[in-house]
């Protein structure tokens, strides 16, 4: 596991379909394609951000990394070693190391728990061999990093604002000292002028612990600011995969281009965004070919019937585009 | 004469520990065709402020004080049956969730049409007439099938362009959006708000844009108003403000945006979180939060008071630095 | 909102400062009928100490007073407030006892079915497909019986295979068995939708990304969020199985006459209605039906009140 030449995750080739209740007396088995075989690598240290709109199986991908969900197809690695297979006693060595944060802090605290029972539990879990007092020094350590006053331990959740409560969320996750953390758009739910304290505690933690992010998020200003690769997905697949400077500078993909143009700038221009015609499909029944072709003013027969792999290109940027690869665009 | 006016509007909610005043000294104007921008955080009253104008403040909530005054009338002193006369037909909502306006039960048609006979003596016939108009006005593709379209069958983008036709059906004088694209995804949201505009901008309706996306309104408006704690803290054009923001809070709330910070650096950030309307400090409700409060500012409400065109509640404005430095002490601090 | 279970800093001065009591200090039927029931529950605890008489003494009886009206008619006698029955016992005191008979086969009743009705839902909600499907069919056959017919078979059966004698001696526990057993599935159903609603929660992914065995997610995570449609439904359900009971008595499958709870009274007095003697039956049906009354009332404030969304409208 030390080994650093190695990825700390690696998702190989998963595809995760969710069945549809599907009704009484028909034999049709609808299912939802919430990935359809999507491959990254997330080195050590990263902040590598998963950016895309509702549906794109950004959540879901963050998901199956964690081990909440099980691929339908496909392998996840974790320090070299296949983790998606195995069981609850096998992975609990692993589970030490890495941790999730939830999107919305009203849901992601238990209302009947105190803050200190919420924190001490995981390391209570993972860690039994320590003493009460071993705890709550780790409590009140972990509970200062984030800028909560250690305190709050006897108070109940409702009582706390919701930065507070995403902070508590993030105290419990670095608990059990975690090298690798899965952040499931930890900003998102919250104030405009929260969002920026919870991103700080987030790059602080990953400055002092040396954490590596999965960062999820449909917010590209953040990404911006907070990522160094993006992934961008679309319909559960990657499109495009690169540096984070090389997606802003020069985004490949013509989804890529359509997210960067449709964000709202303060900037004083009017819209850029030229709008393109159409929605996302359906995930239940995909597209032929480019998942993307139905709404891309480049798609051509190709696009229509055969699916884009992702790519390198001359740079370190993937892109899964025929018309990239073809020099069309 | 402006077209609504808002004077001194105060908003009660009576509760267990007393009366919570969730909005106070509330003014502002709306002159014809133009488009307004509330700003704030939740539960900053920016929404409230827009119900208020049309009655729909929730029990046991009341208009304590002040007056909305709007062609000539004081709406806040009409009953029930005035104020629904208004509502829909000279001023419209719509709702961040296009299922509070939309029945499940009901077409598209039939609900535009009722909307339309609840307002005007108009056949059957005109009205799908006209509610063909407006959908193809709001760019739904095939309008005629979506008309006897249930709304479940829609999109979320395609629901709230329709709830965007219907706000539109009587040509209202004011179009109040609350959040009109924050439950959308960024490519949609870019559609529906450039919609948004150009309707607004080619019916000359008055468009009021409640938003807590600093980005969303100054793409939209000409004028913001930034709400926090239930009162306004600066009011002004729209480059104004987001170019020469006066107000410590507005200040912050802008700095603390990512695009306006180097990437991987800490943001610039406002400690601590708004106080909640049941516990609002004595003096500038943001002084607790705010680098630059003074003896003064824990003590006496500031008033709005207005310099070069842009009004400010604070008792240091102007006195202040300009933004670019504010950022660099900000950082040195850090 | 639903401050009444934690329990630092102190749980009396918690609850008194909690939205629950605000709400129950302001709703005089909520207070009326929790204090009508409050009484009953005191009356048939301390029945042994405030009772006139011992009506299962045997000895304290006395023929010759049967039948004597409630004190407030011609032949009453003050010592027999409430007159008594054909076997001269007092009816105040054995309405305090039979009281207390009915309280405790409805509560333990219901603690029985809390226990079987939770445990499932519990099980059923968290682990889903075959385990929940299974269990909930099981529910829905059992909710096409009615409860009184499951409980007339049982005891019927039973009181013919074992003699009525032994049964007398078991009548308690059988009834609590009974009632107990067949009304799971009310317990079941709401639990099992209030796991449903919790288990999508991110707190428990949270618990599961811990590493957590399922069943500590369960019991410390779940369980403890899906608590206050149980209490809504027992007050409810406290009720219904007085009700259940007092109905197996009245047809004579219940309580014995030697030991009367409020149903076994109102049949025994039944025979004598038509000879004049009204108080026997009347007065314990019109105890039964007001306990019944404020249990049911304190029932349905008590959704009302831990129901947010219906508050606020008021």
């Amino acid at each position: 596991m030390s080994d650093t030449s190695t990825p700390l995750v690696e998702v190989r080739d998963v595809h995760k379909r969710f069945p549809l209740p599907s009704s009484f007396l028909s034999s049709a088995r609808p299912k939802v394609h919430a990935l359809n075989g999507v491959s990254i690598t997330v080195q050590r240290g990263e902040a590598f951000c998963l950016v895309g709109e509702s549906g794109c199986g950004k959540t879901t991908l963050g998901r199956t990394v964690i081990g909440l969900e099980k691929p339908t197809r496909g392998e996840v690695h974790y320090g070299g070693q296949r983790v998606d297979t195995l069981d609850d006693t096998a992975r609990k060595p692993i589970r030490q190391h890495m941790q999730m944060i939830f999107q919305n802090p009203y849901a992601s605290l238990n209302p009947r728990m105190t803050v200190q029972q919420i924190l001490e539990e995981p390391l209570r879990f993972h860690c039994p061999e320590l003493n009460a007092t071993d705890i709550s020094e780790t409590v009140n350590e972990v509970m200062t990093s984030v800028g909560n006053d250690p305190a709050w331990g006897q108070r109940y959740p409702h009582e706390f604002s919701g930065g507070q409560r995403q902070r508590i969320s993030i105290a419990r996750a670095l608990m059990v000292s975690p090298e690798f953390i899965v952040a499931d758009e930890p900003i998102s739910a919250l104030d405009v002028s929260i969002q920026a304290q919870v991103l700080n505690v987030l790059m602080d933690a990953q400055a002092q612990r040396g954490l590596t992010y999965l960062f999820i998020t449909h917010d590209l200003s953040v990404v911006e600011h907070f990522g160094t690769r993006v992934a961008v997905m679309y319909l559960g697949t990657v499109c495009e995969l690169t540096k984070t400077k090389d997606l802003f500078a020069t985004p490949r993909h013509p989804y890529t281009q359509l997210l960067l143009s449709a964000i709202p700038r303060m900037d004083g221009q009017a819209f850029k965004h030229q709008p393109i015609p159409g929605e996302v499909p359906s995930p239940v029944n995909l597209p032929s070919g480019c998942v993307f072709h139905g709404r891309c003013p480049h798609a051509n027969d190709r696009c229509r019937t055969e699916v884009p792999l992702l790519n390198s290109t001359k740079s370190t940027a993937q892109v899964a585009c025929h018309a990239v690869e073809e020099g069309r665009i | 004469m402006a077209l609504l006016e808002i004077e001194d509007l105060e908003v009660e909610f009576p509760n267990r520990h007393g009366t919570l005043t969730a909005l106070r000294g509330i003014n502002f104007t709306l002159d014809e065709s133009e488009r307004l921008g509330i700003v704030g955080e939740s539960g900053a009253g920016k929404s409230m402020a827009a119900f208020a104008i049309l009655n729909l403040i929730s029990e046991p909530g009341r208009i304590s004080k002040g007056r909305i005054v709007f062609e000539g009338r004081d709406l806040a002193k009409l009953d029930e049956e005035e104020i629904r006369a208004i509502r829909g037909d000279r001023i419209s909502m719509i709702f961040q969730d296009p299922m509070m306006t939309l029945n499940p039960v009901l077409t598209v048609g039939v609900q535009m049409i009722e909307t339309l006979k609840a307002h005007r003596d108009i056949s059957d016939e005109d009205a799908r007439k006209l509610a063909l108009a407006r959908l193809r006005e709001v760019q739904i593709p095939s309008p005629e099938a979506r008309l006897d379209a249930y709304p479940h069958e829609l999109s979320g983008g395609l629901r709230q362009r329709v709830v965007i036709a219907i706000a539109l059906l009587s040509d209202p004088a004011i179009i109040i959006a609350d959040e009109p694209t924050t439950a959308l995804d960024v490519t949609i949201q870019a559609e529906v708000l450039a919609l948004l505009l150009a309707l607004c901008r080619d019916h000359a309706t008055a468009l009021i844009l409640i938003t807590h996306d600093l980005a969303v309104v100054s793409q939209i408006t000409e004028r913001i108003i930034v709400m926090y704690a239930g009162s306004i803290v600066e009011a002004g054009a729209t480059r104004q403000i987001i170019d020469t923001p006066q107000h410590p809070y507005t200040i912050g709330l802008i700095a603390a945006l990512p695009e306006q910070n180097a990437p991987g650096q800490p943001l610039n950030q406002i400690r601590g979180s708004m106080p909640s309307l049941n516990n609002i400090p004595p003096g500038c409700a943001f002084a607790p939060r705010c680098d630059y409060a003074t003896d003064i500012c824990h003590r006496i409400v500031p008033n709005l008071t207005t310099a070069h065109g842009q009004s400010v509640a604070c008792h240091h404005a102007g006195q202040l630095q300009p933004q670019e430095s504010v950022r660099d002490t900000e950082r040195a601090v850090s | 909102m639903s401050d009444t279970t934690q329990s630092a800093p102190g749980p009396l001065s918690r609850l008194l400062a909690s939205d629950i009591f605000y709400r129950f200090r302001r709703d005089p039927v909520a207070i009326v009928s929790a204090t009508i029931v409050l009484l009953f529950v005191l009356a048939a605890a301390l029945a042994p100490l405030i009772a006139p008489q011992n009506p299962y003494d045997l000895t304290q009886l006395d023929i010759m007073d049967s039948e004597v009206p409630p004190f407030w008619q011609e032949q009453g006698d003050p010592r027999f407030l409430l007159g008594s029955d054909h076997q001269g016992r007092d009816m105040l005191s054995t309405i305090l006892y039979g009281t207390g008979l009915s309280l405790i086969i409805g509560v333990f009743a219901v603690l029985l079915q809390a226990f079987l009705g939770v445990s499932i839902g519990l099980i059923a909600g968290y682990n889903g497909g075959r385990i929940d499907a299974f269990f909930m069919r099981l529910a829905d056959i059992q909710l096409s019986l009615s409860t009184l017919m499951i409980a007339i078979i049982a005891l019927a059966v039973f009181q013919a295979a074992f003699g009525s004698e032994l049964y007398q001696d078991l009548a308690i526990i059988m009834l609590i068995l009974v009632i107990g057993i067949a009304e799971w599935p009310q317990y079941a159903r709401t639990v099992r939708a209030s796991v449903l609603a919790e288990r999508s929660k991110e707190y428990v992914d949270a618990a599961r990304v811990i590493g957590l065995p399922r069943s500590r997610i369960m019991i410390r995570h779940i369980l403890p969020n899906t608590l206050s449609p149980v209490l809504v439904i027992s007050t409810v359900q406290v009720a219904e199985a007085i009700i259940a009971e007092a109905s197996l008595s009245f047809l004579g499958l219940g309580m014995p006459v030697t030991q009367p709870s409020l149903g076994s009274l109102i049949r025994s007095g039944f025979e004598y209605i038509f000879s004049g003697s009204w108080w026997i039956t009347i007065i314990p049906s019109i105890v039964l039906v007001v306990l019944i009354l404020a249990l049911n009332l304190l029932g349905d404030w008590l959704r009302d009140a831990l129901n947010p969304r219906l508050y606020s409208r008021r």
